[in-house]
């Protein structure tokens, strides 16, 4: 499989998700946010967190505009794979490719802490690794995360199933406790209407090695990789 | 030609900031105010002295960039 990540000014977890594709097995190549096509062959396209420009007008807006967006726009539009991740959801939202806005988390306080989500389904590119249900302990760290759309995209996003994570306890029980940002629905992440775009606000990228305290974010590497028949 | 966009949570939207600054106005003793809604203020120099072209120009610049229509308003104001 081969990836692209993107880099925005201001973007500072490429090196994580470089690392967590690697190490998963994909080709990766990072991608400057200026340029107008990607790589050859990309399978895989990951906007990666940080702050984006500063988070300047709002976080995402500016790169959400990006001329590489064309690129991406297009990819996705091919049923290319999209992966967004903190940042990276919020580059989405505001580009169009995922409805909804992160607003600031409800109780203004910029959160940075362990935090169980559960697994909403697992028969997408993005999860196979995990069981239904499943609580995974993963990273969060922003300060926007407060996910909002109009009643009837919330009411679409639930039919459609196209909630991806929501905030749970380690049993995967969803409680006031564990949406620490508000997020409507207790919703972490959610996929475009063909399940080949993810927006996460949390990092699974930081979770993949027991050095650094857990692996339970490596599922989601291993299952984009997975996804994809092995380079000959 | 100068402008002056404004751009604000639509009605409904949860407005934390504003929501903060209205308690610290409290605590402050600052009395009389019964609510406060954050927004933001583009003063925008334009090129043109042709209304209807800078009309436009403040319309798209809204539209593509400077509000999220999907939890906020904008207002133009030509002066």
């Amino acid at each position: 499989m081969k990836s692209a990540v993107i880099v925005f000014p201001g973007s500072n977890r490429e090196g994580d998700v470089l690392r967590a594709l690697k190490s998963a097995g994909s080709q990766v190549e990072k991608v400057w946010h200026a340029e107008t096509e990607l790589p050859k062959g990309t399978d895989l396209v990951v906007l990666p967190g940080g702050f984006s420009y500063g988070d300047y007008l709002r976080c995402g807006a500016i790169a959400g505009r990006a001329t590489v967006m064309d690129a991406v726009r297009a990819h996705a539009a091919r049923g290319g794979l999209v992966l967004g991740i903190c940042n990276g959801f919020q580059i989405l939202c505001e580009s169009g490719l995922l409805p909804g806005i992160l607003m600031r988390n409800a109780n203004l306080k910029f959160i940075c802490h362990r935090q169980f989500l559960r697994v909403e389904r697992n028969d997408t590119a993005f999860t196979r690794a995990y069981a239904k249900g499943q609580a995974i302990d993963v990273c969060v760290a922003h300060g926007e995360g407060n996910y909002t759309a109009d009643a009837e995209t919330l009411k679409r996003l639930e039919g459609e199933g196209l909630v991806a994570f929501r905030y749970s306890d380690a049993q995967g029980h969803i409680t006031a406790d564990s949406n620490r940002n508000g997020s409507m629905n207790a919703i972490a992440g959610i996929y475009s209407d063909k399940l080949n775009v993810l927006g996460m606000m949390p990092h699974p990228e930081n979770l993949i090695e027991d050095l650094v305290g857990g692996t339970d974010g490596r599922g989601l590497f291993e299952s984009l990789v997975s996804s994809f028949p092995k380079a000959a | 030609m100068k402008a002056r966009v404004t751009v604000t949570l639509k009605n409904g939207v949860l407005d934390p900031q504003g929501k903060a600054i209205e308690g610290a106005l409290k605590s402050l003793g600052v009395e009389g105010i019964d609510g406060v809604r954050q927004g933001k203020v583009f003063d925008i120099e334009l090129g043109t002295t042709d209304k209807a072209k800078a009309e436009a120009a403040l319309k798209a610049a809204c539209e593509k960039l400077l509000a999220n229509t999907v939890i906020e308003n904008y207002r133009v104001e030509l002066t």
